[in-house]
């Protein structure tokens, strides 16, 4: 008798397409969700919408084109991109930049990383349904893209790490004009905090959501503030410190709860953390070259080099096998969203549709940097 | 001046003496629709419009300023548009059912405008079920909802008619409630009863006061979720699936639930206002002699109702549907009633100012 109750009550799952175009996938990401009812049973990713063949590409470029191919990846890191890739060729031709230009990358990278959690915010309201916070968050993104218009000529693909250096010396208004936006955008920060953080709609949408614990987080190669979110602490800029960040002082946003929230948190933490690291270089840039001179045609020698970042939404690895021609034979970006969208599955199973959204805003991908 | 207060009663009294008494009542209410369908409009053009230019101050931003004055004609503009759309219709949806959705909400509206005291001689009808009135005709837009959902024939409108038909239901309990608590201080349903009661003791939240601004609360938290508005608005948020039961719908008919989803709004602030803040009457009677300030008073005070309604939609992210649902079922319905035993207690101890 309950068999026969319980078979002609059977619900049946059905799929539906977050299609490529769609509001909450930042990108043009699909996912096919298996869902019955709310209840979402399963959720696959479908890449390759934004596939361009950027490796591909780097096979017939030479370095300081590949360069120009790297800020197209994860757009919102486009200066910390570059970075890496620069960073990797000075390794292989074991080239020393000048502290001018160590010190300057790393205030651009952070302010980089500060216009990227700027974004994300935004978009993390805007999701939620608080549409305000977006129009907050862009109105101080763009003061950064101003500063970057003036120096390096660009608001979005900037381009101005080379290898061996800078493309040109900062703008003589750049000091200036990054104190000032330190200075504002120091009072404004607690007033944003206050107006999500502390809202108990939003934190009923947040915690306890998407628990990813900390070997969920290692397995399956989390990076960024995703992992410092679950307590595993894994802040490339500490661990392996590149540029100036070894003679800065700073903390590492660290949270165990791996919920939602924890990893908010950890991105408001992270702000709070790159103004401060802005505030103790920007004050005494060494003079000196903003450029190292290298041969007009880089030719790496032969072997295996790899580099890691940290950009802002994780690891960052580079790698060029080099045969010692003009091109690399083979570069690899180990992208930090392809990892940290893989475990997607794992933690909204069983949760709901505004969950899912929810949690695809906290972990924060960019598909470009997924698909290259 | 001093005579418009009498025109609807130089009006009435030509109409009958011009013609027999049976043409005379019929035009009369013909006039009367016309009239209330002339302010549907208006009403609706209005509060779009500053609905786009609140949502535009708070978001650092201008909103339309070129289209008329200050823009107020940019929802005349939008209008057009909808009106000159191509109306569009799935293969298979249940066409009589289809058209015949967006006239429930219509209609379930303009009923309710016309029980809303703008003064005290404008009031089209002034039965002795006021409020209970009201209540009841606003269910009448949820078989709208319904019915919309399911003639579109697309999976994604069904679960949103679904859902928003829910959330309505389940609400009008909290919003009735709220409302059963300041009948109880005014002792009777008829709403000419409940504004005078007003007049002079005091605004209703302030003769009742503990429960009275809890009911408030409940009331505006309610009011906000049945007409499906932000924070409540799951059912038809852009970044979930689709957009809820009328993605379907283009042209005239979308305006159809576009304007009565506003004018819901206005009707909600409306019988706040009536219950808790004296209609039309002026805080500390300082108007009193000039009673044609009654509809100014009136406006007044539901344009800051809708305001607020307006803030918090811009300001608030969204419940997921099972909070709003455990809100309601679990924190405001027993505080509600709660809240009315309170009021009862309070009232019988001859504690209200």
């Amino acid at each position: 008798m309950e068999q026969i109750v319980n078979d002609s009550f059977k619900t049946q799952e059905y799929f539906i397409n977050m299609g490529p175009q769609h509001p909450a996938t930042h990108g043009v990401l699909r996912l096919i969700l298996t869902i019955d009812g709310e209840i979402i049973k399963n959720v696959e990713p479908d890449l390759g919408y934004i596939h361009r063949s950027i490796e591909k590409m780097c096979e017939r470029d030479s370095y300081q084109q590949i360069v120009h191919l790297t800020d197209r990846m994860d757009y919102l890191s486009a200066h910390i991109n570059n970075e890496a890739v620069c960073l990797t060729v000075e390794k292989a031709l074991e080239l020393e930049v000048t502290e001018r230009v160590k010190v300057i990358r790393t205030i651009v990278g952070e302010l980089t990383r500060l216009a990227s959690h700027m974004l994300w915010w935004g978009v993390m309201g805007m999701d939620l349904g608080a549409l305000t916070s977006y129009f907050y968050a862009f109105r101080d993104r763009e003061m950064i893209n101003d500063i970057f218009e003036e120096t390096c000529g660009a608001r979005l693909t900037m381009n101005y790490n080379i290898p061996g250096g800078l493309m040109f010396d900062i703008h003589p208004n750049f000091v200036r004009r990054t104190k000032e936006f330190i200075e504002h955008f120091r009072t404004k920060l607690p007033e944003y905090d206050r107006l999500l953080t502390g809202n108990v709609i939003f934190q009923k949408r947040t915690k306890g959501i998407g628990v990813l614990t900390r070997e969920q987080a290692i397995s399956y190669g989390a990076s960024g503030p995703v992992a410092r979110g679950s307590g595993f602490a894994s802040d490339i800029r500490k661990r392996h410190p590149y540029s100036a960040y070894d003679r800065v002082d700073f903390k590492e946003a660290l949270y165990t709860e791996g919920d939602n929230l924890a990893r908010y948190k950890v991105r408001i933490d992270e702000m709070w953390e790159s103004m401060n690291i802005i505030e103790q270089l920007i004050d005494n840039i060494p003079e000196g070259d903003y450029q190292t001179p290298t041969k007009a045609v880089i030719k790496l020698p032969k072997g295996e080099y790899y580099q890691r970042v940290e950009t802002a939404r994780g690891e960052l690895g580079v790698y060029i096998n080099s045969t010692g021609t003009k091109n690399p034979y083979r570069m690899k970006f180990r992208s930090p969203g392809f990892s940290n969208l893989s475990l997607l599955n794992e933690i909204v199973v069983g949760g709901k549709i505004g969950d899912l959204v929810a949690t695809m805003a906290t972990i924060d991908i960019v598909v470009p940097d997924i698909d290259r | 001046m001093i005579k418009t207060l009498s025109i609807t009663k130089t009006v009435h009294e030509w109409l009958f003496s011009v013609m027999p008494e049976g043409v005379a009542t019929v035009v009369e209410w013909v006039l009367i629709a016309a009239l209330y369908l002339a302010f549907f409009a208006l009403a609706g053009l209005l509060l779009v419009w500053m609905e786009r230019r609140i949502a535009a101050f708070f978001q650092l931003r201008l909103g339309p300023n070129r289209v008329g004055p200050a823009g107020l004609f940019q929802t005349i503009a939008d209008a057009l548009k909808l009106v000159t759309k191509e109306l569009t219709g799935t293969a298979r949806a249940d066409k009589f059912l289809y058209n015949l959705a967006p006239y429930f909400v219509i209609v379930a509206a303009l009923v309710s405008l016309s029980v809303l005291p703008f003064s005290a001689s404008l009031q089209a009808f002034d039965i002795n079920i006021g409020v209970f009135f009201i209540m009841a005709v606003s269910s009448i837009g949820v078989i709208g909802i319904l019915l919309g959902g399911w003639a579109s024939n697309n999976k994604y409108s069904l679960i949103g008619a679904m859902r928003s038909g829910l959330q309505t239901v389940s609400y009008e309990l909290s919003v009735g409630l709220s409302i059963l608590t300041m009948v109880l201080l005014a002792g009777s349903l008829q709403i000419s009863e409940i504004v005078e009661a007003q007049r002079t003791g005091g605004w209703f939240i302030l003769q009742g006061h503990i429960p009275a601004v809890i009911a408030f609360m409940i009331f505006m938290i309610a009011g906000t979720a049945e007409t499906n508005r932000a924070p409540f608005d799951m059912v038809e948020a852009e970044s979930e699936l689709g957009a809820g039961f009328h993605t379907e719908y283009s042209g005239m008919k979308f305006a159809y639930f576009f304007l009565a989803e506003f004018i819901n709004m206005f009707i909600i602030a409306a019988v706040a206002v009536t219950i808790f803040f004296g209609a039309y009457l002026s805080p500390f009677g300082i108007t009193e002699s000039l009673p044609w300030l009654g509809v100014v008073w009136f406006m007044l005070k539901v344009l800051v109702v809708i305001f607020l309604m307006m803030w918090f939609r811009w300001t608030f992210p969204r419940l997921r549907v099972d909070q709003l649902l455990t809100l309601e079922w679990k924190y405001l319905l027993p505080l509600n009633l709660m809240n009315i035993v309170l009021m009862a207690v309070i009232i019988w101890l001859n504690w209200t100012i």
